[in-house]
């Protein structure tokens, strides 16, 4: 279904060159001070290697605070680094985009009404509320919905995908988007969008991330990651004080060291690459959201909204049974359904002669029979052949019985209403199937629901997502087919209003919902949703209504949009308990180093056995600095999502996270420690 | 350490636990002005109350006007009661004639008693007269501990209410919290300690010739009425210097057991009082299983640590545990409990001196101090510091299942958040700031009386008892001195109300959300995992917040000792 359009540009060589370079550009503390995190490391880096400066020139050792310097600076620049890539991948993804935004003309129409009137403009001068025509061969100027004629269009230039489609005035296949190539035909399209802030052009800065503003749970983290810092700045500077009580002179170097190592750097360095790494999954599934915020506000949705046809269900009523009345063998009933059939080219019609062929081994006809075909109407509501001694038709149920009847009057079999009954209550379609005045048998037309649906519904009720289907059906059928695709609830003849007042029901009841659709009908409910997916294909209405639009055009898409949002949060608070669980390895690393001098005792707290005090506090720094660069690709790509229910993904997330984050830095540090005592670096 | 010993705990703790849930269900009723028992007798006086004060107890403030009168009320109480101690020579019930007290040691006292911390800088029979006592000290301590358990009161509303503009009306939750429950207990349980020998009287003290035929002075007073709230309302300023470590204030290991109870059995019953009255009982229980679980691990560590006792005593062939400093009567595993009780509870009270404690039996009551005073804290105010501590908990915890974090159906966002961290920063910006700046200045260490790290944890102990409102001493700092008695009044009064409005803040903003509906994606928050997450978080901030100042202390204290170092 999914088809990477957007091919995620793979960490290759020029991408990461150009995050190098990015990420020196980044050190500007206008764009650092975004960040607390880092720009507290950032001013405290400056600080050391001024220290270092100071003892290159009178001459005292510098290897220490050197090294000190140099790897504060790698933390600031990793982080920076891991921003600039995450930026990378969306902006390749921009670029491909833009190529397709080229400056074109127009043909404005002063009078929409006189096709022959045209004065040429270019795309930048269109307006919303003018209107222009384009031909075949032409690039639609600008977002606009068609008022007139009917065309085929490609919109690989938004979708990548290169089949065309249908797009006609009225109805809900009306809205065209600029950039995209008309094929065949006219249309009169009425413009919606200014230049400059069209769907293409939101979409290249969606992208790019120029427009990223900072998601509500990430300003919050980012709070928390503050305060954080702060308790650190607190905690280490009163060390000063404390420790001269004890007659220890700490240097600043040391001090430093050691705050950068307990300030939430990991997560802090990782946090904006994580949002912008979300953001290019979504992406990468052909949905683009409109912000941020919809994005983590999909990993909320507590129920889902699903129309009916087209989601759950094929969308065509297909034939699934042929039931014979007594005195009527199967066989012969299936080969007059597959007669009557044979000429009528409604889904349904096909469905039956599919059946009669793979279910009843009838061999389709090798040459047309001779008869004439009679054409389905509204008026007879039958359709059927005319052979030479048979009179086959099929149809509903009320309007055969009437066709038999108006032959010879005969007792409608019960057999038969049995059937027909049979099929009404487990919320199919019965057929009715006549050979001149005799009722041969009924088929059983039923709305297929899709062969892996009840697969996702289960998993989404495992991730505590209630889905609810919403159909024009009756209740009968539309609880037929809600038991059958497993969903947990229905609404049965739903209007747009219906489906507005469902919707303002569950919120007030405390709960988010998620919906989509596509047409203009649906469009109080999308904006009344809150995580609205537009199709693609869908009204211009219904695209300004949602918050995501998803150019496949595949609702059931919304799964993986709640965990594309689900596994954002996971990720930042996964890494932010990984960054906090590390603060105890590090303390017991530096804690006994500082002190070594003026209470040796505290030697007992250096479980780790590192070399010297000066290893022990470099080897924190260069572990804090290269768990940065380590965790990049888990930032980018996302901690796994498992619906398996909260309490066991937080124990299971804690487990590793929490106590791997307790646990990796004793490993880690240790073994820099071996490397750095190894290769005498202090 | 013997079967005797952890007996002696293990009924301590399971008393405290089951009087949680009848305390907590009397409790809710009464805070959410449903009819008790107590209606018929109370609800005059409380009515009479509201009348003469006029206040309208059907009028709702909103965060802002609750928090405004909350502070209008505490700064009444202070310039009363610095206006009593200074004027204390003038006013009646004087027997001893005691004169003024200095204006550092009054502002120290004052703050201490309406902070409910009762940090006491003074010795109370040779500093106080009865009118100081009776009308300055215990009104405080009745209104200082209705204070904080008011808040309890919009706290649970900010979860039980959606879209709510107004919080509730402070003047009547103060009023119910003292008319119906501080009073009735206070007076049962003072008569219950006169019975057992506890004295209540307004006589001159009385000299006495000891058998060795020294003079020895012993002093008298109101103590029973006094000792009641001071236990109850987690406030802790002993009528005696020695506090409850006197015969006098706790004669025998019968009071030693109410007193001990009383500790902390409001501030656990709040916990359940709070669950009821957000309608979820469970979610009560699972934050004083958090509590329960600091109090376990204290009560075990400070019995270990004193039970195994000094090695150089035993070098000196005395053997058994640790005994400097503690009560023959209550003994070694008496002493852990109330240490533990009374840190973990930020009441303050002692049976025992916490500076003799061992290097690790010294830092269990230091670290419950410094992990906020949240396990279970003070009457009101631990369980607020412990909501502050979920709060942060449940945000990261939200994050970590995929969801827009959430607690107790309110979701989690900027404005709590920054709110949780402001409440919880302020600690350990009081405690380390002053300690810091005292363990280098002159004037400062004059009044230490150990030199090495003792002498350092004495200063790091007492900011951690003035900043958590504790008010427990680790004996043996001289702090009646213009120092100690500023910057200790400072730390008090800051994380006291610096915290309270934070709080309130957070419940103005949840009260104003809407509620969400649990699902499966939420995570629960009253079973086990939570509970282990909850305390691990607690653990986790505060531990890496002072674990360098706790290493500099009674950390490296111990391994000095293991490696045979005195001072």
């Amino acid at each position: 279904m999914v088809r990477n359009t957007y091919k995620s540009a793979s960490l290759d060589k020029s991408l990461l060159l150009r995050a190098v370079v990015d990420a020196v550009r980044k050190l500007d503390p206008r764009l650092l001070i975004k960040n607390p995190v880092i720009f507290v490391t950032a001013v405290v880096s400056a600080l050391v290697t001024t220290l270092f400066a100071r003892d290159l020139l009178t001459g005292q050792p510098a290897a220490f605070s050197g090294q000190i310097a140099a790897w504060l600076w790698f933390t600031v620049l990793f982080a920076n680094f891991a921003e600039a890539v995450a930026e990378g991948r969306g902006r390749a993804q921009a670029e491909s985009l833009r190529k397709t935004r080229t400056e074109s003309s127009a043909r404005r129409l002063p009078d929409p009404k006189n096709r022959d009137r045209q004065e040429t403009v270019s795309a930048l001068d269109l307006r919303p509320g003018d209107t222009v025509l384009v031909v075949a061969g032409e690039i639609i100027p600008g977002d606009g919905e068609i008022i007139e004629g009917v065309a085929s269009v490609n919109e690989a230039a938004v979708t990548g995908e290169s089949a065309p489609v249908i797009r006609e005035a009225g109805g809900d296949r009306s809205a065209v988007t600029g950039g995209t190539t008309v094929l065949s035909d006219w249309i009169v399209v009425r413009i919606t969008s200014s230049p400059g802030s069209s769907f293409l052009d939101r979409m290249i800065a969606l992208v790019e991330g120029a427009e990223r503003q900072k998601t509500p749970n990430e300003i919050a983290l980012n709070i928390l990651l503050a305060g954080m810092t702060i308790v650190f700045l607190i905690a280490v500077v009163t060390l000063t004080g404390l420790g001269a009580y004890s007659g220890t002179n700490i240097a600043v170097t040391v001090l430093v060291a050691l705050l950068v190592t307990l300030i939430p750097t990991t997560i802090g360095g990782l946090l904006s690459a994580i949002g912008i790494a979300g953001m290019d999954r979504l992406l990468r599934f052909n949905v683009l959201a409109m912000s941020g915020r919809a994005v983590e506000a999909a990993g909320d949705v507590d129920t889902l909204l699903l129309d009916k046809t087209g989601t759950i269900t094929f969308g065509n009523r297909l034939a699934t049974e042929i039931i014979a009345v007594p005195g009527v063998s199967e066989r012969e009933a299936a080969e007059a359904a597959l007669l009557a059939s044979l000429a009528d080219g409604t889904p349904e019609g096909r469905s039956i002669v599919m059946l009669a062929q793979e279910k009843y081994g009838l061999a389709p006809p090798t040459a047309v029979p001779q008869g004439s075909f009679i054409e389905f109407s509204a008026t007879t509501r039958l359709s059927g052949i005319d052979l030479e001694t048979r009179k086959l038709r099929k149809g509903a149920v009320d309007a055969v019985v009437k066709f038999a009847g108006a032959k010879q009057a005969v007792a409608e079999p019960t057999a038969f209403r049995a059937a027909v009954d049979r099929i009404a209550r487990a919320g199919g379609t019965p057929l009715g199937l006549v050979d001149g005045d005799r009722l041969l048998g009924v088929i059983h037309l039923k709305d297929v629901v899709k062969p892996d649906i009840k697969e996702r519904f289960a998993q989404l009720r495992r991730m505590g997502i209630k889905t609810v289907m919403i159909t024009g059906d009756n209740p009968v059928t539309a609880a037929a087919i809600a038991s059958e695709a497993g969903v947990d609830d229905f609404v049965a003849e739903a209007t747009p209003e219906d489906k507005l007042r469902y919707i303002r029901n569950e919120q007030a009841q405390g709960r988010l919902i998620a919906m989509c659709g596509d047409g203009t009908n649906d469009a109080p409910a999308l904006a009344q949703a809150d995580v609205a997916v537009a199709m693609q294909s869908g009204t211009q209405a219904a695209r300004e209504a949602g918050n995501m639009v998803d150019l496949d055009s595949n609702p059931t898409k919304l799964i993986e949009v709640v965990e594309i949002g689900k596994q954002l949060l996971m990720t930042r608070g996964s890494l932010t308990t990984f960054s906090i669980a590390n603060d105890v390895a590090k303390y017991f690393a530096i804690i006994p180093a500082l002190f070594v001098a003026s209470l040796p005792e505290l030697g007992a707290l250096n479980v780790m056995g590192l070399a010297t005090p000066e290893s022990a506090i470099l080897s924190a720094v260069i572990f804090n600095a290269l768990i940065i660069v380590a965790l990049i690709p888990l930032a980018l790509k996302g901690v796994a999502y498992r619906p398996i229910g909260a309490a066991a993904l937080l124990r299971r997330n804690l487990l590793v996270y929490g106590l791997g984050g307790l646990a990796a830095p004793f490993i880690g540090i240790k073994l820099v420690d071996l490397a750095v005592s190894g290769l005498h670096l202090v | 350490m013997t079967l005797n010993g952890w007996l002696q705990i293990a009924i301590m703790l399971a008393l405290v636990v089951l009087t949680a849930r009848p305390l907590g269900i009397f409790m809710a009723s009464v805070m959410q002005g449903k009819s008790t028992f107590l209606h018929r007798s109370v609800r005059p006086i409380e009515t009479r109350l509201y009348s003469l004060a006029g206040v309208d107890e059907t009028r709702e403030q909103t965060w802002l006007q609750y928090v405004a009168s909350l502070l209008a009320f505490n700064a009444a109480g202070f310039v009363l009661h610095y206006a009593i101690l200074r004027l204390q020579g003038f006013l009646p019930l004087n027997p001893q004639g005691f004169g003024a007290l200095s204006e550092h040691l009054a502002f120290n006292t004052a703050v201490s008693f309406v902070t409910n911390t009762n940090w006491q800088s003074y010795g109370g029979e040779t500093t106080l007269s009865y009118f100081s006592q009776m009308v300055g000290l215990t009104v405080q301590n009745f209104v200082s501990a209705a204070t904080g358990m008011a808040i309890i009161v919009p706290l649970a509303r900010a979860f039980s209410r959606a879209n709510a503009t107004t919080v509730g009306n402070f003047w009547v939750d103060l009023t119910r919290v003292t008319l119906y429950v501080l009073l009735p207990l206070s007076i049962i349980m003072a008569f219950a300690l006169i019975a057992l020998g506890v004295p209540q009287n307004l006589s001159n003290y009385v000299d006495a010739t000891t058998l060795e035929g020294a003079k020895q002075t012993i002093a008298q007073g109101p103590v029973a009425s006094q000792l009641a709230i001071k236990q109850l309302g987690t406030n802790g300023g002993g009528f005696f210097n020695v506090n409850s470590a006197h015969p006098y204030e706790n004669p025998s290991i019968w009071t030693n057991t109410i007193e001990s109870w009383a500790i902390v059995a409001l501030a656990l019953a709040l916990a359940v009082a709070f669950g009821r009255m957000i309608g979820r009982e469970r979610e009560g229980w699972a934050l004083l299983g958090v509590m329960m679980i600091f109090l376990l691990a204290g009560c075990a560590i400070a019995y270990w640590a004193e039970a195994a006792g000094n090695p150089f005593m035993h070098a000196m062939g005395v053997d058994g545990g640790n005994m400097e400093g503690k009560e023959v009567r209550f003994g070694i595993p008496q002493s852990a409990v109330w240490a533990t009780f009374t840190t973990g509870a930020s009441n303050g009270s002692v049976n025992s001196m916490h500076g003799s404690y061992m290097p690790l039996g010294g830092l269990v009551p230091l670290v419950l101090i410094q992990i906020g005073e949240v396990v279970p804290g003070g009457v009101g105010s631990g369980l607020y510091g412990i909501v502050v501590f979920a709060i942060i908990a449940m945000f990261v915890a939200g994050l970590m299942v995929g969801r827009t974090p959430e607690y107790l159906g309110k979701k989690l966002e900027a404005k709590e958040v920054k709110m949780a961290m402001l409440a919880i920063l302020i600690m350990p910006a009081f405690i380390l700031g002053f300690s810091a700046v005292s363990a280098v200045l002159p004037v400062a260490l004059a009044g230490l009386a150990n030199p090495g790290p003792r002498g350092y944890t004495e200063i790091l102990y007492a900011f951690s008892s003035a900043a958590g409102n504790n008010g427990s001493a680790f004996a043996g700092l001289t702090a009646n001195a213009p120092w100690y008695d500023t910057t200790l009044g400072i730390a008090m009064l800051a994380c006291r109300f610096g915290i309270i409005v934070p709080v309130m803040a957070i419940i103005g903003s949840l009260a104003a959300k809407p509620r969400l509906a649990p699902s499966g994606g939420t995570f629960p928050t009253d079973g086990a995992l939570f509970v282990a997450l909850l305390a691990g978080v607690i653990v986790i901030v505060s531990g890496l917040e002072f674990f360098p100042a706790l290493a500099l202390g009674p950390i490296v204290e111990h391994f000095q000792m293991l490696a045979g170092k005195t001072f």
